[in-house]
């Protein structure tokens, strides 16, 4: 038996919200698939499990928000051995593919639909199952919700007695109550979501119900939803004393979320800048040969085989990453533990704003078509919120690309607890000397912001010169 | 494909990669990487989805001729007549 704890995911984490359970007690997990969705103030998450088994007892209700560690979940593992947390450091292999859309792994009521849809479906008490997705791959879009919330409301009320599967709908769009709650809300007919919860994380409980049921029969006869005046909804009783924390992560506006995230980032930074004693070193490299053979390669090749310049620069960064190992690894309780595989961070800046680190595990392990390929599916999937929680873990090193419409050049500020930072500006074209003559070539400036407890210039220097030969010959990367 | 198909198949599949725009302000001569700010990712996502969806493959050597929208309708009015 084992608890399933909520996962750290990332440095700047401290707590999470419990968005949705994917399984129940009795079902089946496996590792690898996605067994519950939680909120962090930078992304929505799908979790993984992290071994096989049966869940048990889910013990933290949706809605929820709790520190990191907390746990989550019973999972009775196969063995009857304890279930490991999801702080394992062995990465599963298949959450990648888990994670995709249609993976065998993947529950089949696990609907595809960005966070802002869910937060829709959410507020207009829209079952996600029961939509279908006009969207890409069935995904379920802002329409979608709003078509199905038109009929929904029109067909049947929320809250009224009904079929087995309005009752679903009511338990799936108010993940901030108890089943419990629910149930008896479901009974009585009262709308979860005119209801002010008093219990863990704002999230509606059975006696907020009953008083809400007892404020609708005494004050009002009609069934026009509203909310109970707190003093009533305790009638007899004390009034229950306002919840610590009201407003759940899932119901952040967006504004709100980008000063969080933006939060998030500059604590970490000012981490970094306190503890990290930083040195920045920085080296011109001549693109002409990548750039060249690149499009080589990309000739005849239909675009969805195609591979990116920023593909290649990012998998001479892993390559010669293993030829300074000093930069590839934690700093931890005032010593540094090297890493032998490249857990590869990438920074992906959202189109909203803000900055968010995926992880591309055992990228040491990668071809460069499969690097190209774990590259454009972690971007896309960061930028509609849908990453997996181990592309959230702590990479071993980050890279950041300002990509072509940047700056030059970034001095990056390291990650706690990574050693190093690696920076790459934009691609432009410069005079250059090449034996002698002045000629003109795209160059890209690296920069590499390293860790004085670990490392020094001269050893960094060796890792940007090991960057640049190997860009000379990107047909041996 | 005529050019009115052309502009709204682009602008749809714009939409999808950057969902935030405003499509009825995406100028028609500014370079679409400033006007809504595409990177080298987004951007050959939308090479690969106007392959998906109109079959008009755009190799690197043409990408110059499709920075814009009116690049890419001209494009692929001419491609798909």
């Amino acid at each position: 038996m084992g608890e399933f704890r909520m996962p750290s995911l990332g440095a700047d984490m401290t707590e999470g919200t419990l968005l949705e359970w994917l399984v129940g007690p009795g079902d089946p997990v496996h590792r690898g698939q996605v067994i519950a969705v939680i909120d962090t103030v930078k992304s929505a998450i799908d979790i993984e499990a992290f071994e096989d088994g049966e869940v048990e007892t889910l013990l933290v209700e949706p809605g929820a928000t709790v520190s990191v560690g907390t746990p989550l979940a019973v999972i009775r593992t196969n063995a009857g051995a304890v279930a490991s947390a999801p702080t394992e450091p062995t990465p599963p292999a298949e959450p990648l593919e888990a994670s995709l859309a249609g993976g065998p792994a993947e529950p089949a009521h696990h609907v595809a639909a960005s966070p802002i849809v869910r937060r829709l479906a959410h507020e207009l008490s829209v079952d996600l199952d029961a939509v279908e997705g006009s969207g890409r791959d069935g995904s379920i879009t802002r329409h979608d919700v709003e078509v199905a919330a038109a009929s929904h409301h029109g067909a049947q009320p929320l809250g009224a007695p009904g079929t087995a599967q309005s009752v679903k709908a009511v338990s799936r769009a108010h993940p901030s109550a108890s089943p419990r709650a629910r149930r008896r809300a479901t009974e009585l007919g009262i709308d979860l979501q005119a209801i002010a919860g008093t219990g863990p994380g704002g999230s509606v409980t059975s006696d907020d119900v009953e008083g809400a049921a007892r404020v609708a029969t005494t004050a009002s006869s009609d069934m026009t939803p509203q909310p109970p005046p707190r003093a009533a909804a305790g009638a007899g009783r004390p009034a229950p004393a306002p919840p610590a924390r009201r407003a759940r992560a899932a119901d952040v506006r967006t504004d709100e979320r980008k000063d969080a995230m933006q939060a998030a980032t500059a604590a970490l930074m000012a981490r970094s800048k306190r503890e990290i004693p930083h040195y920045y070193l920085e080296t011109t490299i001549d693109l002409r040969a990548m750039l060249d053979w690149v499009a080589e390669r990309n000739q005849g090749r239909a675009p969805s085989e195609r591979l990116l310049p920023a593909a290649v620069l990012l998998k001479a960064t892993v390559t010669c990453m293993l030829t300074v190992p000093d930069l590839n690894g934690f700093y931890v309780d005032d010593r540094f533990e090297p890493h032998d595989h490249v857990d590869l961070g990438v920074a992906v800046s959202l189109r909203a704003g803000g900055l968010l680190v995926a992880n591309i595990r055992g990228a040491d392990s990668l071809s460069l078509d499969e690097l190209m390929a774990r590259l454009k599916d972690i971007a896309t999937r960061a930028r509609a919120g849908r990453l997996t929680s181990s592309e959230m873990t702590v990479p071993t090193v980050t890279v950041t690309n300002l990509g072509d419409q940047g700056a030059d050049l970034v001095h990056g500020v390291i990650y706690p607890p990574q050693v190093a930072l690696v920076g790459f500006g934009r691609t432009v074209e410069r005079p250059w000397a090449v034996d002698g003559m002045l000629t003109v070539r795209p160059v890209v400036v690296a920069t590499l912001a390293g860790d004085h407890r670990v490392t020094d210039g001269h050893r960094g220097s060796r890792f940007l010169a090991a960057l640049d030969t190997a860009l000379q010959k990107p047909e041996e990367l | 494909m005529n050019a009115t198909d052309a502009r709204t198949t682009v602008l749809g599949l714009l939409a999808e990669i950057a969902p935030e725009i405003d499509l009825d302000a995406v100028p028609d001569d500014e370079d679409l990487r400033d006007a809504v700010d595409l990177d080298s990712l987004d951007f050959l996502t939308l090479v690969e989805r106007v392959h998906e969806r109109t079959g008009v493959d755009v190799p690197e050597m043409d990408y110059d001729q499709v920075r814009t929208l009116r690049g890419w309708a001209d494009y692929l009015v001419a491609r798909t007549a």
